[in-house]
């Protein structure tokens, strides 16, 4: 169990710069999830933590000490990989004690540690097979027991589940949630799903072509996106981004957006300061606006848009309705049977979640 | 429609007989030498001057295999196949051995422990399995008499070896880069080193490719007649270098059923190779084509 | 910043590197330097042993106005043209053929493919028994009634060469075979099935759409096949001796007498020079291509 530091971390092949000044630091205890799209650089990122990639510029410290120069072997850490990489010649049991063996732990300890990862990941009656013998789903499990049998003081996870079906995947996210609860240990846990991201992570680093966009706990990095990447990548559907012009009146700041065939709509009670609000009155900015910040509007008052309803897609608990908002399409979470496509509906917006963006840089403006 | 079926079904039956035919046509002309190099090999010589090629033997008789193994004159001596056969073995089997080996470290090191430059270094390698051996043939002969191992067996088992590494090397590497990286960065974060990780990861996963190897670098070298017949001469000879001079020598009535029996001799190693291993065969006759 | 790195850990970064380059060395000695030192003999005016002179392209001078090597040369053109046509087109039928779901595929592919199991000389020595005209195919022919039926083309000079070629062919249809097999296995098959649906006929699917599609298969196949063809040395030696005269001669076997026979180690480097170009010039392009695509994740 240990803190992480990462101080800006460089790393490029070649020409090809891969990661750029990549910092983030996390306590004892913290499951850190790297999220960003497929190439955007966290495997890398990942491997540089393990020892695995040759770090291009700046430090690695894992319980403040300085690993950089140390070999995979040294730092102390488990890993667990998409393709679960278990050894495909030997049994469950062999996989398993592989890192003691090097390490020369007795065969005695080895059995203990062995039985007890076996029961805490209930997969005893696995341990004389072979990876080819099993499911994906054990496989799975095969590969964490591995990890968690060396009790290292880091934990590394590069995509561990994105290989199992829909309903697995979901299974063993509680799984992993659970066995840090119980474990404690340090995570560093890299993945492509936001959902994943949300449910298991007490810290978020969103990436984007080698760069942290924003570190912070998930509900933070849900509510207050740093800019208009995060906010379409985090949450699904994702954030709904309308060009408009900010207005300030007193001390209310209000957006106003166009509404297509319709008149323009004033979103008012926006929760920003009023110095930064004054330097944008009257400019083009993006409105931010979460698919569930909108409802059925009960009467006129507060924030409200008429919109002409193009798409209704049920999903079950809730519709989502899709209009033209701004020359964009915005989507909207109603409940049930609320809104029939073709129709007309007015709407109203929780304007205390609104966010707004810079319309160039695109960051979040407060 | 109901006419129509069975001309369709005419149709169909003489498709599968043209291609049944055709198929059993080939299959023949494929065994035909076969087929001659066997009988004429147990028919008394009396009755292949007599005219009889193609039939079965009236009666069959093995002196002509006992004479081609321990009498059959090569024009220097007059020891048949015998020694020959063991020099060829006590090349090939080193020589496979050593190849194979190396060739498996190398594909190790280029697929799993990439370095700047390692793929330069595979393609430089790679261009030696298409070498035309006439192009160093001279240099060689020269090496080889400095070190003291002109018309050695050691020295073709240093031949042969040296080029065998680059179609070994091709196997194991083609053989290692479908095996993930991140099967050696586990092991790598378990505690294993570069050997380790070698020999108790990947080596074990490598059977099939290990016997692949084997076979072709075997038949190829068993085979080989340019390296030995430049670097060898009289007694110290392989098999190949051997068979020719026996065929070649003529002294009173040709001894064709001596011939077919010393060839059958010759061929008889790789054949039972072939049949016992023929699919490991193929695998490395195709990957000759370099993406296997 | 390295110095803190520990020395096991150091000699273990270098440990790859390390095994590779007795390797290295070995093929950068065996292959390219001795390429280069044949070139340099080819530059001599070395005979019965080396000589580190200088004489220019002499050697390459005397080499081209020798008519055996023309005769070498020519025979290459004849033999290659059709050990490969021949090759291509019935590996490619036979492996049609054998994709039509037929029933003991995997005995009659063992029958097309054992001659590779085999050495040259053992095939060599097989066909020449085989084409003997005294004893061979054409006794048999005439005995069975057909009197005036001649093949004696292994005892003539101007159709020796046809032997060689048949002999070749013989021990090499398996391998193109196996290729366009590997090949037509890997074509996917729904393709084949839109097409059948679409109302075209066997024949003209496997024109239009399946061989085209065999356009790799066909280029290893041919590429390889080139390279056997050029460096064919013991099939010639087993089957005709290069006979009869010097009627099949080819730049292998030239190679090898110039050398060993007739001391002209000189004029046998050249010839050797000029195999290698040809070999390069029709591999080097084809690894190339061959690796760029591995690369790019095909
Ligand atoms: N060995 C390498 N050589 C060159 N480029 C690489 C190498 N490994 C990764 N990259 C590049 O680095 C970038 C980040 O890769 P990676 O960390 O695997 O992304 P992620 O895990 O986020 O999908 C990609 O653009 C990839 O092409
Ligand atoms: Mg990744």
């Amino acid at each position: 169990m240990s803190t992480l530091e990462i101080d800006r971390i460089r790393k490029s092949y070649g020409i090809h710069e891969v990661l750029k000044e990549v910092s983030i630091s996390i306590a004892t205890g913290d499951f850190l999830v790297l999220l960003g799209p497929s190439g955007c650089g966290k495997s890398t990122l990942l491997n540089m933590i393990a020892g695995l990639d040759s770090i291009t510029g700046g430090e690695v410290r894992i319980a403040g000490k300085v690993v950089n120069d140390l070999s995979p072997k040294d730092r102390d850490i488990a890993m667990v990989f998409q393709s679960y990489a278990l050894y495909p010649t030997m049994t469950v049991r062999q996989n398993i004690e592989f890192g003691m063996k090097i390490r020369g732990v007795p065969p005695a300890e080895r059995e203990k540690a062995v039985s007890k990862a076996a029961d805490l990941l209930q997969m005893t009656h696995l341990l004389d097979r072979k990876p080819a013998q099993l499911s994906g789903g054990q496989r799975q499990r095969v590969a964490m027991g591995r990890a968690i049998v060396r009790q290292p003081k880091l934990f590394l996870f590069d995509e561990p589940l994105s290989n199992l079906d829909a309903k697995l995947r979901v299974d063993m996210r509680t799984e992993i949630k659970r066995l840090h609860a119980r474990l404690g240990t340090t995570i560093v846990y890299v993945t492509h799903d936001q959902i994943e991201a949300m449910t298991l992570a007490t810290r978020v680093a969103v990436m984007k072509d080698g760069v942290v966009q924003q570190l912070d706990e998930p509900q933070v990095v849900y509510d207050r996106p740093a800019n208009v990447y995060v906010a379409k990548f985090v949450g699904s559907p994702s954030m709904n981004i309308i060009p408009g012009v900010l207005e300030v009146q007193g001390s209310t700041v209000s957006a106003v957006v166009d509404v297509a065939n319709r008149q323009p709509a004033r979103i008012s009670g926006i929760p920003m300061s009023l110095e930064t609000a004054r330097k944008y009155a009257g400019k083009k900015v993006l409105v931010g606006i979460r698919p569930e910040n909108f409802s059925i509007a009960a009467g006129d008052h507060g924030s409200t848009l008429a919109v002409d309803i193009d798409v209704v897609e049920p999903t079950g608990p809730d519709t989502l309705v899709v209009f033209n908002c701004g020359g964009v399409e915005v989507t909207a979470r109603l409940p049930p049977k609320q809104a029939s496509a073709g129709s007309e509906a007015v709407l109203s917006v929780d304007t205390s979640k609104v966010v707004i963006f810079d319309a160039i840089s695109e960051t979040r403006i407060d | 429609m109901a006419t129509k079926a069975p001309s369709h079904q005419r149709q169909q039956l003489l498709g599968r007989a043209i291609i049944y035919g055709g198929l059993l046509f080939m299959a023949a002309f494929y065994l035909m030498p076969l087929w001659v190099m066997i009988t004429t090999s147990v028919k008394h010589l009396d009755e292949i001057y007599a005219g009889s090629f193609i039939g079965l033997p009236k009666q069959i008789t093995f002196e002509a295999w006992q004479t081609a193994w321990s009498e059959a004159c090569n024009g220097t001596a007059c020891r048949g196949l015998k020694p020959y056969f063991i020099n060829s073995l006590l090349m090939t089997i080193p020589a496979v051995l050593l190849s194979t080996g190396i060739g498996a470290i190398n594909g190790y090191v280029i697929t799993k422990w990439r370095f700047p430059g390692s793929n330069v270094i595979f393609g430089l390698l790679l261009f030696g399995c298409f070498l035309p051996f006439q192009a160093v043939i001279l240099p060689m002969a020269q090496t080889l008499g400095m070190l003291g191992l002109a018309g050695t067996i050691p020295g073709l088992v240093l031949v042969h070896t040296v080029y065998g590494i680059a179609f070994t090397t091709l196997f194991f590497r083609n053989y290692f880069i479908s095996i993930p990286d991140e099967l050696v960065k586990a092991a790598q974060i378990d505690g294993a080193g570069f050997i380790r990780i070698f020999v108790s990861i990947i080596l074990p996963t490598a059977l099939p490719i290990i016997v692949v190897s084997c076979i072709w670098q075997f038949t190829q070298i068993w085979n080989d007649f340019l390296f030995g017949a430049s670097f060898t001469a009289g007694e110290n000879a392989p098999i190949t270098v051997a068979l020719n001079n026996i065929v070649n020598v003529s002294m009173g009535r040709k001894q064709y059923n001596v011939d077919m029996a010393a060839a059958m001799i010759a061929a008889l190693p790789t054949l039972i190779v072939y049949v016992v291993a023929g699919r490991y065969f193929v695998r490395g006759l195709t990957a000759g084509a370099v993406k296997g | 910043m390295s110095g803190s790195i520990p020395f096991s850990d150091r000699i273990a970064n270098w440990l790859p590197r390390l095994v590779l380059a007795p390797s290295l060395l070995v093929v950068l000695v065996v292959v390219y330097l001795f390429i280069c030192w044949t070139g340099w003999i080819s530059l001599s005016s070395s005979m019965i042993v080396p000589k580190y002179d200088f004489v220019g392209l002499s050697q390459y001078v005397r080499l081209w106005s020798t008519p055996r090597w023309h005769t070498a040369v020519f025979n290459l053109v004849i033999f290659s043209v059709l050990f490969l046509g021949i090759t291509t087109l019935l590996g490619l039928l036979m492996a049609i053929l054998l994709d039509q779901k037929i029933r003991c595929e995997g005995a009659l592919r063992a029958i097309f493919l054992y001659p590779m199991a085999l050495s040259f000389i053992v095939t060599g020595t097989a066909w020449k028994w085989i084409l003997n005209p005294a004893l061979g195919v054409q006794k048999v022919v005439n005995d069975l009634g057909w009197t005036s039926f001649v093949f004696d083309w292994i005892a003539r000079p101007s159709f020796a060469i046809y032997c060689v070629v048949i002999a070749a062919v013989w021990q090499s249809t398996g391998f193109a075979m196996a290729l366009f097999l590997a090949g037509l296995r890997g074509i996917d098959n729904s393709v084949i099935k839109a097409a059948q649906i679409e109302g075209a006929s066997l024949p003209l699917i496997y024109r239009q759409i399946v061989i085209p599609m065999l356009r790799p298969a066909f280029l290893s196949v041919i590429v390889l096949l080139s390279y056997i063809a050029i460096k064919s040395f013991d099939l010639i030696l087993a089957l005709t001796n290069t006979g009869p005269g010097s009627a099949t001669e080819m730049p292998s076997t030239f190679m090898y007498s110039a050398t060993f026979r007739r001391d002209q180690m000189g004029v046998g480097a050249a010839s050797a020079m000029m195999m290698l170009m040809t070999v390069v010039a029709i591999i080097v392009p084809y690894l190339y291509s061959e690796l760029k695509e591995t690369g790019d994740g095909h």
